[in-house]
This record gives C-alpha cells, sequence and structure tokens, in this order.
C-alpha cells in the first residue's frame, strides 16, 4: 500500500529532512513510526498526504506514483486517505456532527448517507451521544476520537496519524490505539508516527525508526 | 490511488454527487447569508460603501436623463428668425411671408411689423424710456419661421436656414435654438464625465469587495486548511466566498437603489415649483425598472468578480503546513 524508494526530502532551506528512505508497508498493515523529534516522522507523513513532494526517489501508494499526481488532482488523492492530527484540527463553530460530516459533504454524498455514515463513525468511537455538542466542550481524548471519526468516515484505505495520543494520558492512548488496531483489523493500512515508546513497546506491531532523516532499524512486517 | 487502480467503495455514484452539487450550492448560498447576518454591523458597513459608490453615478445619470428628457421637449419649439433688410416695404415682406409659407419643409410662418417689434420690446425690455430718446425705429421688421418636423429635423433645419439666408430680403436668418444645441453639446460631456466617474467608482467597488473577501479568507484560513486537508477542492473552498460576495453586490445594489430613489424623491418637490415658474409641466422620473435591474445586476456583478479575484489569488497561499 505504502512504498518509499530511496525517497528524499530536502527543503527549500537546505535541511535535508528525509535521506533515502526505502520501505514497503503492505495494504492492512499496522506500522508505528517512530524518532525523536526533527528525526523526519512529519516530512515521511507529509510526502505520503502529497503536503510536501519528494526531492529524489519516488514514493508510491497503492502502486501509483504520487509524483503524476497533479496540484488539481490532490484533493481528489487526499480523500483517499484519513489523516489525524495531534492538534485534532476541528472546526469549532461547528457541532460534532458536522466536523466529522465535512469529507462526506465534500466528495458528495446525499443527505441521508451522510447522516447513516457520520453516526456509524461516531459510533465505533463512542460518541455517539455527542454529535450535537461543540469541539470545545469536549475532553482532549474525546476531541482526538472526533478527529479520528473525521478520518474513517470516508472508509479510507489509509490511515495517517501524526502524535494522535501527544496530549493523552495512557489509558486514553491505549483506547486510541485500540481503534486504530481495529481499523487494520478490517484491512485498512494504519501508519501511526509517535515517540510514545513505552506505548509501542507494549503493542505487537511493526515498529520504524528514524534518526536524523534515515531510517535506522525496521522491524519488519509482523 | 485507488481511483484508477480499483473501484473505491466509498465514493456515491455520479447521480448523487450532481444531486449533492446543487444541493450544496442552495445550502452555502443560504449559508454565506447566515455567515453576514451574524455580524449585520460590518456587513452593513461594507453594503453601505458599495451602495454609495454605486448610487453616485446611478444617480447622475437619472438625473442626466431628466435633463435629456426635459430639453428634448424645446427642439420642437425651434423657429427662425429672418430679420428683414430695412428697405423692405411691408407689402413686400407679407408677400415673402406667403411664398415661404408655401416651402414644403416649413410649418408656419409669422409677420412681425416694425412697429409690432418695438411695442413689444418696450414692453418685455423694461428700456421703453430708452427708446423713446430715439429718433427712429431701430428695429427691422422680422418673420418667424417655424420649420416641419421630422426625424432629421436637425440636418433639415440646417439647409432650411440657409437658404432663409440667402434670399436678398433677408439681413440675417437665426436660428434661436442654438442654445439648446449647445446644452445637448454640454449634456454629452456631462454624460461622458458620469461614465467615466461609473468607471472609476466601479473600480472602487471590486477593490472594495476584494479586500473584505481577502479579510474573510484570512479569518477563515484555519477552516480552508482542514477542507484541503481532508480533499477538498478549490471549487468547494471558494464556494461560500463567491456567495459571500454576491449577497454584498446585492445588498450594495439595493442601498443604492434607495439613496438615488430617496434623494430624487427628496428634489423632486423643489424642481417642480421651479418648473412652474416656468410655467412648464415637467415632473422628475425616478429610477425606471429596467434602469433598476441593470444597477442590481451589475452591483451583484461586481461583488462576485471582486470577490472571484480575491479568491483566486489567496486561497493557493493557504496550504496546510
Amino acid at each position: 500500500m505504502i512504498r518509499f524508494i530511496n525517497a528524499s526530502k530536502r527543503y527549500s532551506s537546505g535541511f535535508d529532512a528525509l535521506k533515502n528512505v526505502s520501505f514497503h508497508l503492505a495494504q492492512g498493515e499496522m506500522a508505528f513510526l517512530t524518532g525523536h523529534s526533527g528525526a523526519g516522522k512529519s516530512s515521511l507523513l507529509k510526502l505520503i498526504a502529497l503536503l510536501e513532494r519528494t526531492s529524489r526517489g519516488q514514493v508510491l501508494i497503492n502502486n501509483y506514483n504520487l509524483a503524476k499526481v497533479s496540484r488539481r488532482n490532490i484533493p481528489y488523492f487526499r480523500r483517499n486517505v484519513g489523516i489525524i492530527f495531534q492538534d485534532h484540527q476541528l472546526l469549532f463553530d461547528r457541532t460534532v456532527f458536522d466536523n466529522v460530516a465535512l469529507p462526506l459533504i465534500i466528495a458528495g454524498f446525499s443527505r441521508r448517507e451522510v447522516g447513516k455514515r457520520v453516526r456509524a463513525a461516531l459510533d465505533k468511537v463512542g460518541l455517539l451521544n455527542k454529535e450535537k455538542k461543540y469541539p470545545i466542550t469536549l475532553s482532549g481524548g474525546e476531541q482526538q476520537r472526533v478527529g479520528i471519526a473525521r478520518a474513517v468516515v470516508n472508509k479510507p484505505p489509509l490511515i495517517l496519524a501524526d502524535e494522535p495520543t501527544g496530549n493523552l494520558d495512557p489509558q486514553l492512548s491505549a483506547e486510541i490505539m485500540g481503534l486504530f488496531q481495529d481499523f487494520s483489523e478490517v484491512g485498512v493500512t494504519v501508519l501511526v508516527a509517535t515517540h510514545d515508546i513505552a506505548l509501542i513497546s507494549q503493542l505487537p506491531y511493526r515498529v520504524l525508526t528514524l534518526e536524523e532523516g534515515k531510517l535506522i532499524s525496521d522491524t519488519g512486517a509482523k | 490511488m485507488g481511483a484508477k487502480k480499483r473501484k473505491i467503495q466509498n465514493k456515491p455514484n455520479i447521480a448523487t454527487r450532481v444531486k449533492s452539487y446543487f444541493i450544496s450550492h442552495v445550502q452555502v448560498f443560504f449559508y454565506s447569508l447566515g455567515q453576514l447576518s451574524r455580524a449585520p454591523l460590518s456587513t452593513l458597513m461594507t453594503s453601505m460603501v458599495i451602495g454609495i459608490a454605486l448610487a453616485l453615478p446611478t444617480g447622475l445619470h437619472t438625473l442626466l436623463k431628466n435633463a435629456q428628457q426635459l430639453s428634448g421637449g424645446w427642439e420642437s419649439t425651434t423657429q427662425i428668425s429672418v430679420f428683414l433688410k430695412r428697405n423692405i416695404s411691408e407689402s413686400q415682406a407679407q408677400k415673402l411671408k406667403s411664398d415661404i409659407q408655401n416651402w414644403t419643409d416649413v410649418a408656419a410662418v409669422q409677420y412681425i411689423s416694425r412697429k409690432q417689434a418695438l411695442k413689444e420690446f418696450q414692453k418685455l425690455s423694461g428700456f421703453g424710456d430708452a427708446l423713446k430718446a430715439l429718433n427712429s425705429n431701430p428695429l427691422p421688421s422680422v418673420l418667424i419661421v417655424k420649420p416641419k418636423l421630422t426625424d432629421n429635423s436637425h440636418q433639415l433645419t440646417q439647409q432650411l436656414l440657409n437658404r432663409l439666408n440667402q434670399l436678398h430680403q433677408t439681413d440675417k436668418a437665426q436660428l434661436d435654438m442654438q442654445w439648446v444645441r449647445r446644452l445637448y453639446a454640454i449634456m454629452e460631456i456631462v454624460e461622458r464625465g458620469v461614465l467615466i466617474l461609473g468607471g472609476l467608482l466601479a473600480l472602487a467597488v471590486l477593490l472594495v469587495m476584494g479586500n473584505t473577501i481577502r479579510l474573510a479568507i484570512q479569518n477563515r484560513s484555519k477552516e480552508i486548511v482542514v477542507m484541503k486537508l481532508i480533499g477538498g477542492t478549490d471549487a468547494f473552498i471558494r464556494r461560500p466566498f463567491l456567495y459571500t460576495g454576491f449577497w454584498y453586490g446585492l445588498f450594495g445594489g439595493i442601498i443604492a437603489w434607495l439613496l438615488v430613489s430617496f434623494s430624487l424623491f427628496s428634489i423632486s418637490g423643489p424642481i417642480e415649483k421651479l418648473t412652474l415658474l416656468y410655467q412648464n409641466q415637467f415632473a422628475l422620473s425616478s429610477l425606471s425598472f429596467f434602469t433598476t435591474l441593470i444597477l442590481l445586476a451589475l452591483s451583484i456583478f461586481l461583488g462576485l468578480v471582486g470577490s472571484w479575484l480575491a479568491v483566486s489569488r489567496h486561497i493557493k497561499e493557504i496550504e496546510p503546513e
């Protein structure tokens, strides 16, 4: 599903964020991406979400070379990638329901379908009773779960998460990871960037470790 | 990815998407109105700026149209004064009068003898006493010739004037309505001026619109980032801002209409008084239905174009980090 072939990213400032990174993540596989801050985790995710382009090398998603996606087609590509952010990126002037519905409205689903899918996604993250609330009234963990519901409501084949548990206590973090496990079990590819070593050491998943832009260890597919 | 490789299960079918497209337009149409109504004061102020900028040329245009209508009536009173040479006797003058009356392009001829002219002059000019001091009557006898009016009466009148001037009995033939023509020329200049002013103010509306939408985009940059992250196309993100421009344009147009109508109404009283003093029946006409339609269409157009310019420039600048 995700294949990096000698991918490098150099920013216009001259900083090399990624150097010759190669790995392959199969469909339905779940993996952690770890390393110190500044090691290149975010840059790697940005290449997959087409927020940045590779300087050298290739990134293939579902065997499709991302270099071939034109600027115009980026929105359509992103609809197939559910992205979860550390700071949730929720819209605070809209209800939980409206936040989660946004990807479906953008994709042009009918109102009935939107309602059905949003409630299914909220049910999955355990927030069905909060659909009319505004995100600001929710706790940090709940806001993160709204972000997850929004990322999966469109049933994307690929989920990226950037420090999804950054601000959460261990128990909430474990719950969030549980959700990702569920998604990967139904065939969704999940890549989670985190520096929470304690959390990932308890889980039986593949770990990719970056250091100064290089992939220094890969525990391999499990 | 998948779009090309395999059919993705999470995409609505084409009919649903077309339907959703129209529904979303209607939703955004009212959503943007709702957004504006949440900040009524700033909405009103921006609309006022647009309204005033549009009211100025619209009002001037309407006044000009009224002036043209008013002076249009004067053309029909065109007449040529033919001053006869002093050695023409009264009977010769009468003969000339009946000759000219037979010309095809002449509607009527009136003869004013020297005595009549003097009497009239004494009565109207207020120089009665001064004239009495003169030994002889200084005024010539006059034939007042009214041309027949046709579509190109201006040219025909000119020809008639030339012919009258060439008569050997004529001292001088003079078109009394020369000043109307000058007025027309002046009005043409004013018309140009209104056009230029309108153009400049339309440009100002575009700039105001562009700036307003630019601020709106900045205020909602976070929302734009989120939209882009979850696959919103530029068109989708652009839409609410374009409708905002539409509403501003519409409100501005309505305000311009109100301003012009109210102004015309408030000066119609004094103008009526003035025209009565000239023993003239004239009612100031307000904005016609057609002009109103054009005003609204134009202001909506300006609102849309202004926001389009701002949106297409600034939306590309806001990219997720």
